[in-house]
């Protein structure tokens, strides 16, 4: 995270946040994906593809952005919430702010069939497992 | 709210609520956030992956329920292997006050996100009062 020297009571609280962030992320120790803020994402197999599962209420299509390289998938965006001007605020639950998180999958993808839909705030991709990386049946002579 | 600054990771609480739930699956409870305009109370709730027809709202004796089921069967056929969040259905109970015109609830569904307006009864919206 770059910091910025504007208020230095804001900058400090801010890196503490996000050393406190870092802390309890487990960069570290073996899991699919990088370190830093995202929303929560499940991955599961559904035959012999990869569905990642992310929970995005309020992002607009418009505002994510997918890429695929090779085994590595990026997902980035943001999540802007309206607190609507003029109005007084009761009660602040939900956040905002922007992410990016790449996932590295255990198995080679085809990134021309890999299919992504976003619906109700939940984004699924649909990654299809590359028919070389498949494995072959070898029947005994 | 500044939109370069990054992203919390928020943990989903589960639903302690009052009355328990006679099914035995793990309810949530939504992220929701309460805003007050001249003309209305606005109670957003996030509800990812609820289709808008699973979605109950209910007031009675002065309760607004909500409750917002998401889609078991779209996890048919699907092996967990790795996870970061639970799935669940969501419900939210809040009190209204007298303030709250009970018959005239609004209620509209965008990107996962439900947001309820609540109308204010004429007396309570603010009036200026001129000193004749």
């Amino acid at each position: 995270m770059a910091l910025y020297y504007s208020d230095p009571f804001e900058t400090l609280f801010q890196f503490q946040n996000t050393l406190d962030q870092l802390r309890s992320s487990n960069w570290l120790q073996t899991s699919p994906s990088g370190g830093g803020s995202y929303p929560p994402m499940n991955v599961f197999r559904q035959g012999e593809d990869i569905v990642l599962v992310i929970e995005v209420p309020g992002v607009r299509k418009e505002d994510l952005n997918i890429e695929a390289k090779g085994n590595t998938i990026r997902i980035a965006g943001s999540k802007t919430i309206d607190q609507g001007g003029q109005a007084s605020v009761h009660r602040v639950e939900r956040r905002g702010g922007r992410f990016d998180r790449a996932v590295t999958l255990p198995i080679e993808v085809d990134a021309d069939r890999i299919k992504a839909e976003c619906r109700d705030g939940i984004l699924a991709l649909h990654l299809p497992r590359a028919e070389r990386d498949k494995p072959r049946a070898i029947s005994i002579a | 709210m500044a939109d370069n600054k990054p992203l919390e990771v928020q943990e989903k609480k589960e639903l302690v609520g009052k009355g328990e739930k006679t099914v035995p699956a793990r309810y949530y409870m939504p992220n929701t956030d309460i805003r007050e305009t001249e003309d209305a109370l606005l109670v957003v709730m996030e509800v990812p992956g609820v289709d808008r027809k699973n979605i109950d709202i209910k007031v009675e004796e002065d309760t607004l329920s909500i409750e917002a089921r998401i889609d078991t069967a779209t996890y048919e056929g699907m092996e967990p292997l790795y996870t970061e969040y639970n799935v669940g259905h969501f419900a939210r109970q809040f009190a209204l006050s007298h303030m709250i015109d009970q018959q005239q609830i609004g209620a509209a569904l965008n990107d996962g996100v439900l947001t309820l307006t609540l109308k204010k009864v004429q007396q309570a919206k603010p009036r200026r009062i001129e000193i004749s």
